[in-house]
């Protein structure tokens, strides 16, 4: 269970620059839950993200994960709790370790990093069968450093590292834009797999309106900073993919008028 | 013959000294320019308690305690006041000076060599060696092959200590926050602790190489730290080009231990060979600079790395 209590971020506040990233967002995830977030560039998908894992500092708001006010908490103490793939392929894995080296890190995530040997009782034929059934041949590479693999294999791996200790909250940042469509597509199976198969409740940004109407049980739509669209269970399944286009034009269209229009044109949703 | 013995055992001090440099600067990428004034810390510490009549263990052990105590202080000005890790490591070099002067009491102290660690290694080479040994052919005072036996059983301790340590939970999360500290930070790391005793670790090597030098030398000296992280950085970057781009981190190690070697080999034979002692530093300099720029440059002015950089950049 997490839940957002009016969350508030303006970068640049008082300048030509001010950007209201996040306008008092509200939104509670039930434990489990698996929700993906559309929205415009710059609509505060990111920053909602990131106020989230504690990589950034908010103005204002509460977050409590399965009950624990988390919002003082640094990022690397919220880490113990949450899970994260970024969107640069290469970003989530530490390139001169090897595969294995990788596994074991994220698999004692948030306990001490003692003198213990890391490699010591690894769990390697686990491993390896997690990584057989990715499906990319990585199960007899193990001992490779990760910095030879491809950005695919790489972002498959990062995934399984995110979700190896389950955590409570798992954050997917448009974890497949930067791969190219075929292993986008393998990826996207793999998170279907994988969140599916575990209990975090799980929070996915795209900007694939595919992505959007096959996966998750819930969908968000975010526009400049506040929540434009939240539907549902089956409300949710009856978007198609191209009612999503239209709802994304829309928003797209809004980005143009003021507030006040943007409120008119969103009642049209409800 | 005893000359090349005494430069292997300044090699072998060097060496600890440059697995120190090659932790902050292959695993954190940071030249941490804080061993200029740890190193020294470590001969003053060193040499003042000796005199206060400490035995010679201890002295050493509190060099070491005083090495992990500047790291520490270098490590959190950068990470907790977010301030550059050179800038960090200059403003407690520079303290550190000071520091150094008030332990010595004086810019200089000398050591009695009878109550150095090295001093029963010396004894027991000449109880079994006697007087003196034939090696190679040549007659060497078994005090020096005591001394070059001792150094070297340090250094590859040390070198093996490193390679196990690197392998531990603690060090590879070290090793990763160097890598991709993003990804650690995620993996519920702080990269700011690791940071931390990352560079303590890297300065209590450094202060040991510098009480052991001092040990070896018979005094201790306020200037005795100028140039030391050019001279640890040239031993890690010769000690890379001697290895190769290699995977395995104990060969990584061996290589920064005998790029020391090295180091220390070619200038004694330059010094032989006429140069001024005091042009040393300046050689130290260009060579560190010519290994670092040498390679990229070399590699961008083959033709065909130069034809295929412009057809990426088309
Ligand atoms: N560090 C920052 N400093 C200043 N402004 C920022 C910063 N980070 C984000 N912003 C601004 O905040 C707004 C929201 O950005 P955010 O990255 O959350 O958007 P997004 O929805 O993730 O967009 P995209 O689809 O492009 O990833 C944007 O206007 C952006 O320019
Ligand atoms: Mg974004």
């Amino acid at each position: 269970m997490l839940r957002l209590e009016s969350l508030e971020k303006t970068f640049n506040p008082g300048t030509e620059n001010e950007v209201r990233a996040l306008q008092q967002v509200s939104l509670d995830f039930p434990k489990g839950s698996f929700t993906v977030v559309i929205g415009t560039n710059g609509s505060g998908k990111s920053t909602l993200q990131g106020a989230i894992s504690g990589a950034l500092d908010l103005d204002g708001g509460r977050i409590t994960i399965d009950g624990v006010d988390v919002t003082r908490w640094p990022e690397h103490r919220r880490a113990r709790l949450v899970g994260r793939v970024f969107q640069d392929p290469f970003a989530g894995t530490a390139p001169d370790l090897t595969v294995a080296e990788n596994l074991a890190l994220a698999e004692k995530r948030g306990r001490p990093r003692t003198l213990a040997p890391l490699l010591r009782g690894a769990r390697r034929g686990a491993w390896r069968e997690l990584l057989g059934r990715i499906g990319l041949g990585l199960e007899h590479r193990l001992d490779d450093p990760i910095g030879l693999l491809s950005g695919g294999q790489r972002q498959s791996i990062t995934l399984l590292m995110a979700t190896l200790t389950e955590p409570s909250v798992l954050l997917l940042d448009e974890h497949t834009a930067a791969l190219d469509p075929r292993s986008a597509e393998l990826v996207i199976a793999l998170t279907r797999r994988l969140v599916e198969g575990c209990r975090s409740t799980t929070i996915m940004v795209t900007h694939s309106m595919r992505q959007a109407a096959t996966l998750g049980d819930r969908l968000i739509a975010m526009h400049r900073g506040g929540v434009y669209l939240d539907v549902a269970g089956r409300d949710k399944a009856t978007f198609s993919e191209r009612e999503l286009h239209g709802l994304f034009a829309q928003m797209r269209r809004d980005d143009r008028f003021d507030d006040e229009a943007v409120a008119l044109a969103r009642s049209q949703y409800r | 013959m005893s000359l090349l013995l005494a430069t292997l055992a300044i090699g072998f001090v060097f060496a600890v000294l440059t697995l120190g440099v090659f932790l902050s600067f292959r695993v954190y990428r940071i030249p941490d320019i804080t061993a200029d004034g740890s190193f020294p810390l470590g001969a003053a510490v060193t040499a003042r308690l000796l005199k206060e009549g400490w035995d010679p263990w201890s002295a050493t052990a509190a060099a070491i305690a005083a090495g992990i105590l500047a790291g520490m202080i270098t490590g959190s000005i950068h990470v907790r006041f977010k301030i550059n890790a050179i800038l960090s490591g200059i403003l407690v070099m520079t303290a550190l000076y000071s520091v150094n002067l008030r332990v010595m009491g004086a810019s200089n102290l000398p050591i009695d060599a009878s109550r150095t660690v090295f001093a029963p290694l010396e004894s027991l080479s000449g109880r079994i060696f006697g007087e003196s040994v034939q090696l190679f052919g040549r007659t060497v005072p078994s005090v020096d092959l005591g001394m070059f036996l001792g150094t070297a059983f340090a250094a590859v301790l040390v070198g093996v200590a490193l390679t196990w340590f690197l392998h531990t939970e603690l060090g590879s999360a070290m090793r990763a926050t160097g890598d991709n500290p993003r990804m650690v930070r995620a993996l519920a790391t702080s990269t700011d602790r690791m940071i931390i005793i990352g560079l303590a670790a890297s300065n209590a090597l450094i202060a040991c190489a510098g009480s052991l030098f001092a040990q070896m030398q018979s005094f201790a000296d306020a200037q005795m730290g100028i140039g030391v992280i050019v001279l640890g950085l040239a031993s890690v970057i010769l000690g890379q080009t001697l290895v190769g781009p290699v995977r395995s981190i104990g060969l990584a190690v061996a290589g920064a231990v005998m790029g020391a070697l090295l180091f220390r080999l070619l200038v004694a034979i330059a010094i032989r060979l006429g140069l001024d002692a005091n042009d040393l530093k300046l050689v130290t300099a260009v060579v560190v600079l010519v290994a670092i720029v040498g390679p990229t440059w070399l590699a961008a002015r083959r033709p065909r790395a130069r034809k295929e950089a412009a057809r990426a950049a088309a």
